[in-house]
C-alpha cells in the first residue's frame, strides 16, 4: 500500500515539477534563470516577459489565426463526417461498407506520408498562405477518424427510429437535423474535443503552407520564437503559456468531457 | 424499406474534400516515387524503381532513420504500456484522489507538441536543466549528461519525452477497459481457489486483450508519427541520431528538394505501418476470449 501511494505520488510530481517549472521560469527575467534555474528569485517575480511578448510578436494575430482555423476545422469536420456517418448509417449495404472502408483506410496512413505531394497540390491551388487552405486540409485528414467514432455510434441507434420518420414524410434531412443529430451529441462533443486538441495543437500543416507571419497559428509561432529566443525560456515559457491557455481552461471546467473525447480519438490506430 | 436517393447527397461535401486533399495526393506519392522530380521544375523524368533502389542499398542516412525509429518505438510502446497499465490498476476505483490522479496524469495530452518540446529541452539543458541539477543533488552528478547533444542517447531521451507526453492517455484507456470487467468474475476466481497470477493470466488479461490492442497500435504508429517532438526539439540531429522517417521525408523533400525521392521514403513508410499495425492486431486478437 505504502509503495503504491509513493509511485502515484512520484508519478504526479513528475508531471508537476515540469509545469511549476514552466510557470515560475515565465515570471523571472532571464539572468534570473541563468542564476537560479529552478528556484524563486531574489528580486521578486516580474510579468514583463508576458508585456514583452505581445510587443515583441503578433501574438494576437497568431491566437486569432490559431483561433479561426480551429474553430472552422471543427466544425467543417464534425459536420461533414456526421452527413458521412448518417449516409453509411442509413445505405446499411455494400456501397456503405465501401465508403466506411474508404474513409477509415485513411486513419492509417500518417500525415507525413502525403505531406510532399499535398505540398505541391496547394501551391497549384494557391492555397499557401491561407487560412482556408489549413481550414479544407484539416478537414479531409481528420475526417476518417471523425467518421469512424461518429459511424460506431449511429449504428447504435434503433433503425426503427429512421423509418418511424421517413413514413412520417420526413426526408432524410430532416430525419439528420432533428433526429440524429440531437441523439449523437455525446459522441459528437467527445469527438468535437478531440478535434479541438488535435487542431489546436497542429504543427505540420502550417510548418508546410504558412510562411507569411500574418497567416501563422500559435504552434508554429512557438517554434520560430526557439530559433528567436535561443535559450531564452522565460520568453519561450510564455509563449507556451499563452499558446496552452485556452486548452488549459477547457480542460479544467470539461475535464470529463476530454477524457472521454481523446480516449475516443485513441482508437484510431 | 426503401431510402430516398437523396442519401447519396450526404456523402459528397465529405467525399469531394477527402479525395482532394488526401487521397489525391496520397496516391500522387506514390506516382511521384518513380519520378526524379524536384518539386519545383515543370518537368521530371520517370527513373523507374532507382528510389527505392537507392532507399534500400544506397542510403546509409535513411537505414539510420529506420533503426532510430525502431528504437524510439520499442522504448516507447514498452515503457509506455507498463507505465500506463501499472498505474491504472493503481487507479483503477473511482474515488476523489483517483479521480483526481487520473486527471493530472492525463494533463501532458492536452499540451501542444511544440510546448511539450520547450518543456524537455529546459529539463535537459546541459547547464540549466532539472535533470542533472537533481542527479547532482543525490550524488549522482556523474551521470550528468547532455542529453540531446549526445548522439548515443539522444534518441532515448525523446522517446522517455514521447512518455511523459501519452502515457496518461494510454493509462485512461486501460482504466476503462478494466472498469469493463465484471466483478463476479473475480469473486469466482476466488472461490475456485486462483492465485493472484493465475486470476491475472486467465481473467484480468484475456479481458483486458482489446485495450491492450488499442494501447499497443495507437502507441507505435503514434511513435512513427512523432514527426512535431523531434522537429522541435532536435531537428533530427545531432548527426541524424534522432532522425524518424517522417522527419528525413520532410528533410530530402524540403531541404534537399528531393521530391521523387521523398515520396518513395513515404510509400516505404505507408508499408512498414501497415505491416506492423496487421501483425499487432493478430497477435493480440488471438489472446481475445469473452465470457
Amino acid at each position: 500500500m505504502l509503495f503504491r501511494k509513493f509511485a502515484l505520488a512520484v508519478y504526479a510530481l513528475l508531471i508537476l515539477i515540469p509545469l511549476l517549472v514552466v510557470v515560475l521560469t515565465s515570471v523571472k527575467t532571464l539572468q534570473q534563470t541563468f542564476a537560479n534555474p529552478l528556484g524563486i528569485p531574489e528580486g521578486g517575480l516580474q510579468f514583463s516577459n508576458y508585456v514583452n511578448i505581445f510587443q515583441e510578436q503578433t501574438m494576437a494575430g497568431y491566437f486569432m489565426n490559431s483561433s479561426i482555423v480551429t474553430l472552422f476545422s471543427v466544425a467543417f469536420t464534425l459536420l461533414f463526417a456526421a452527413m458521412v456517418a448518417y449516409g453509411i448509417t442509413r445505405l446499411n449495404n455494400w456501397l456503405g461498407n465501401l465508403l466506411f472502408l474508404l474513409f477509415t483506410l485513411g486513419m492509417m496512413v500518417p500525415a507525413q506520408v502525403s505531406m510532399v505531394p499535398l505540398y505541391s497540390l496547394m501551391l497549384d491551388l494557391n492555397l499557401t498562405n491561407s487560412l482556408v487552405g489549413l481550414i479544407l486540409v484539416n478537414i479531409a485528414t481528420t475526417l476518417p477518424i471523425a467518421v469512424f467514432i461518429l459511424t460506431g455510434f449511429m449504428k447504435t441507434l434503433p433503425k426503427e427510429l429512421f423509418e418511424a420518420s421517413t413514413m412520417d414524410g420526413a426526408g432524410n434531412w430532416k430525419v439528420f437535423t432533428s433526429i440524429v443529430i440531437p441523439l449523437s451529441l455525446p459522441s459528437l462533443s467527445a469527438t468535437a474535443i478531440f478535434l479541438f486538441v488535435m487542431h489546436w495543437n497542429d504543427l505540420l500543416y502550417p510548418l508546410l503552407f504558412i510562411t507569411d507571419n500574418a497567416y501563422k497559428t500559435l504552434p508554429l509561432a512557438l517554434l520560430e520564437f526557439q530559433g528567436q529566443y535561443a535559450t531564452n525560456y522565460p520568453m519561450l515559457f510564455t509563449g507556451v503559456i499563452i499558446a496552452s491557455a485556452p486548452m488549459v481552461v477547457a480542460y479544467i471546467f470539461l475535464q470529463r468531457f476530454f477524457v472521454a473525447g481523446m480516449t475516443a480519438g485513441a482508437v484510431k490506430g | 424499406m426503401k431510402i430516398s436517393k437523396s442519401i447519396y447527397l450526404f456523402f459528397i461535401p465529405g467525399l469531394i474534400l477527402y479525395s482532394i486533399f488526401f487521397l489525391f495526393p496520397t496516391l500522387s506519392a506514390l506516382f511521384y516515387s518513380f519520378t526524379n522530380w524536384d518539386g519545383f521544375s515543370p518537368s521530371y523524368q520517370f527513373v523507374g524503381l532507382d528510389n527505392y533502389d537507392r532507399a534500400f542499398t544506397g542510403d546509409s542516412i535513411f537505414r539510420k532513420t529506420i533503426g532510430n525509429n525502431l528504437k524510439f518505438m520499442l522504448v516507447v510502446v514498452v515503457f509506455q504500456t507498463i507505465v500506463a497499465l501499472a498505474f491504472a490498476v493503481i487507479v483503477l476505483k473511482n474515488t476523489k484522489t483517483t479521480i483526481f490522479l487520473r486527471a493530472l496524469y492525463f494533463f501532458p495530452t492536452i499540451l501542444s507538441s511544440v510546448s511539450v518540446a520547450f518543456i524537455w529541452s529546459f529539463i535537459y539543458d546541459p547547464s540549466l536543466g532539472i535533470l542533472n541539477q537533481l542527479l547532482e543533488l543525490v550524488g549522482l552528478g556523474f551521470l550528468a549528461q547532455n542529453w540531446l547533444g549526445n548522439a548515443n542517447i539522444a534518441i532515448y531521451s525523446l522517446a522517455i519525452t514521447q512518455v511523459w507526453f501519452h502515457a496518461g492517455q494510454m493509462l485512461i484507456i486501460f482504466v476503462a477497459g478494466l472498469q469493463a470487467i465484471p466483478q463476479d468474475l473475480y469473486e469466482v476466481a476466488k472461490i475456485e481457489g486462483a492465485s493472484k497470477w493465475q486470476t491475472f493470466r486467465k481473467v484480468t488479461w484475456p479481458l483486458l486483450a482489446p485495450s491492450a490492442t488499442i494501447v499497443v497500435a495507437y502507441t507505435t504508429i503514434q511513435s512513427f508519427k512523432a514527426f512535431d517532438l523531434v522537429f522541435a526539439m532536435t531537428r533530427g540531429g545531432p548527426n541524424n541520431s534522432t532522425e524518424i522517417i517522417a522527419t528525413y521525408i520532410y528533410e530530402v523533400a524540403f531541404r534537399g528538394f528531393q521530391f521523387g525521392y521523398a515520396s518513395a521514403i513515404s510509400v516505404i513508410f505507408m508499408v512498414i505501418i501497415a505491416i506492423i499495425t496487421f501483425l499487432q492486431f493478430k497477435a493480440l486478437r488471438s489472446d481475445r476470449i469473452s465470457y
